[in-house]
């Protein structure tokens, strides 16, 4: 069974279909491209699958369970954790803090203990503080760690959004175009981390990205969106050597 | 591992807090014992320490929490009527002042936090603008219904009604609250001490909150709530605890300032004293609990001060203000932050041998 299911899955928004009978399978362990034109619905995809909008009709199944209908946070508990296309950083907490904050759910001590640093508050903020400084070194962001992230270089603001969602320990990441605005030296970087990220933590990705080097280089499936719809599936090479593709892509 | 900076950090924000109130614990009671006090500015003593204590409360809302509430002195208010009618009703059982007035704030406490969840529940999904405006109409409404609200007790027990007396007192029973004449005759139990002591606890309590898991998920919510969400932080639960919170340490301070006073009425605690308890936080800076401390205080005790130049004393107080606003919104304050934050960055660095 594969690990995502996402089957049929549409959204209107009143007229609008932004997303129509949207199929995919994932498989633990892969590492995916969701690719499509401006506007395709790609991003309206992932905010289904996280919960921010709710579907119209279709189902979502993370290694059996339904997504549809959870809220946000639920989805995140049961091992979905995403980035954003424009950057959502808690810019007024530190890069240390920020990183602390998706070990929430995986770090607790309760409420009295937050109140009265009592019982295992030191000891589990230790943990904190130690697991966290570990995802941060991964992406050789640890010297950074006291700073705040607003001020963060934007290239950097990007590797500690990723950060902050491996804290909070994942089956599957999304990630939402992670190349943006990265020159080509930080896209080849940006590439060594998703493998390294991949193979470190053992998470099955699913990226959003118009970069097609990148694309390329990482992805070993894609799906391609236009209009809302499925125009095509398959390895990168078949996909982009696809006539239909390059036709969304390019125009006539 | 070492401790981190982030606890250190932590740690240095809460000492300057606490050596702030008890260095000017000590300053004034040397004051007292030397009589180098004016006997107006020891009247101020309670309020002062009953609206540090608002302040730092509202913080946690407007600061920390992100959201604006504009009804803060709804909450005082159900603490302070809470408080009047427990320590009242106590009187006989508890002998003992100070115990009695601790019992009463708990009893505040807990009255404005089931009043913060009421408030809560449905206004915490509205956004911005809108909940600053239903926080307002909390705080009307709080006003108007203990301004109608008549409690007496006899020998069988507490009597309520509400907009009319609808109850007789037994013999020998006594009106509580009085309706628009609110309560008089209270037995004033609060004092410096003990407005000191909750001062220290709300700071403990409130500090240590924002250090821990719970304070980080509450400005996750306020820096961003879908990513807050994304990450698995359920933003309604942290709101709601946020604000309630918020509310009981409102109603412990409310307890506080009615107990220094043999008559109080609900109209006291109206929009005017929670727009006053947002400028205090505006002012000391939104988060800064040191900051709300700083402002409470020396905004209570300023007009008293400058009594000696009369003509000039709105002035001043106005150019204070201006000052203080400009102070927190050019970049002075953001560069010696972000100097300061450098500081602790390079020595943690250093200490780690990176």
């Amino acid at each position: 069974m594969a690990m995502l299911e996402v089957t049929k899955l549409g959204i209107s928004f009143g007229g609008l279909r932004a997303v129509d009978e949207l199929s995919m399978k994932i498989e633990k362990g892969g590492l995916v491209g969701l690719i499509g034109p401006n506007g395709a619905g790609k991003t309206t995809a992932f905010n289904m699958l996280t919960g921010v909008y709710r579907p119209t009709d279709g189902g979502i199944r993370l290694d059996g369970q339904n997504l549809v209908g959870k809220k946000p946070h639920e989805i995140c508990k049961m091992g979905v954790a995403r980035t954003f296309q424009n950057i959502r950083l808690f810019p007024k907490l530190t890069v240390l803090d920020n990183v602390k904050v998706g070990l929430h759910n995986q770090v607790g001590y309760s409420l009295i203990e937050s109140m009265l640093h009592l019982g295992s508050y030191r000891k589990k903020e230790q943990e904190m503080d130690r697991r966290a400084l570990e995802i941060l070194k991964v992406f050789d962001l640890d010297r950074e760690a006291g700073n705040l992230a607003a001020n963060l270089p934007y290239g950097k603001q990007r590797k500690l959004e990723i950060a902050r969602a491996l804290a909070t320990d994942p089956k599957l990441l999304l990630l939402d175009e992670p190349a943006a605005g990265m020159n080509p030296n930080e896209t080849g970087e940006l590439m060594d981390t998703i493998r390294l990220v991949r193979e470190k933590y053992g998470v099955t990705i699913l990226l959003i990205e118009h970069d097609m080097k990148l694309v390329q280089g990482i992805c070993e499936y894609l799906y391609v969106l236009n209009f809302g719809k499925l125009l095509a599936e398959g390895t990168p090479k078949e996909v982009l050597n696809d006539p239909a593709v390059i036709k969304a892509y390019l125009g006539d | 591992m070492k401790q981190s900076k982030n606890l250190l950090a932590g740690k240095r924000d809460t000492l300057i807090s606490f050596g702030i109130v008890i260095v000017a614990f000590i300053v004034v009671q040397i004051m007292i014992m030397t009589g180098n006090i004016s006997s107006s500015l020891k009247g101020q003593l309670v309020p002062i320490c009953a609206y540090i204590v608002m302040a730092v409360s509202l913080n946690l809302t407007v600061g920390i929490l992100g959201e604006l509430s504009l009804g803060h002195a709804g909450f005082m208010s159900v603490g302070a009527f809470a408080g009047i009618v427990a320590t009242t009703s106590l009187a006989e059982t508890i002998p003992a002042a100070p115990l009695r007035l601790a019992i009463a704030m708990v009893i505040g406490a807990v009255c404005a936090a089931i009043a913060g969840v009421i408030v809560g529940v449905p206004v915490l999904r509205l956004k911005g603008d809108y909940l600053a405006i239903v926080t307002l109409a909390f705080g009307e409404i709080i006003k108007n219904i203990v301004g109608v609200l008549y409690i007496g007790r006899d020998s069988s027990g507490l009597h309520f009604s509400l907009i009319e007396q609808k109850f007789e007192l037994a013999e020998g029973g006594k009106m509580i609250i009085n309706g628009p004449m609110g309560v008089s005759g209270v037995t004033k139990i609060s004092s410096f001490t003990a407005g000191f002591v909750l001062i220290l606890i709300t700071l403990f309590i409130i500090l240590n909150l924002v250090h821990s898991r719970t304070g980080r998920a509450i400005m996750s919510v306020r820096d961003n709530k879908i990513a807050a969400e994304s990450i698995g932080i359920s933003v309604t639960r942290y709101k709601l605890l946020a604000f309630v919170i918020s509310a009981a340490f409102a109603g412990m301070a409310g307890t506080l300032y009615a107990m220094n006073f043999s008559t109080v009425t609900a109209a006291k605690f109206d929009f005017n004293t929670s727009i006053l308890i947002l400028v205090f936080v505006v002012l000391g800076g939104l988060g800064n609990i040191w900051g709300s401390i700083i402002a409470a205080a020396l905004l209570t005790v300023l007009p008293e001060l400058l009594r000696a130049v009369n003509d000039y004393r709105m002035l001043i107080y106005a150019i204070l203000l201006i000052v203080m606003m400009i102070f927190n919104n050019s970049g002075v304050k953001e560069r010696l932050m972000e100097k300061r934050a450098a500081r602790r960055a390079a020595k943690q660095v250093s200490k780690e041998g990176l």
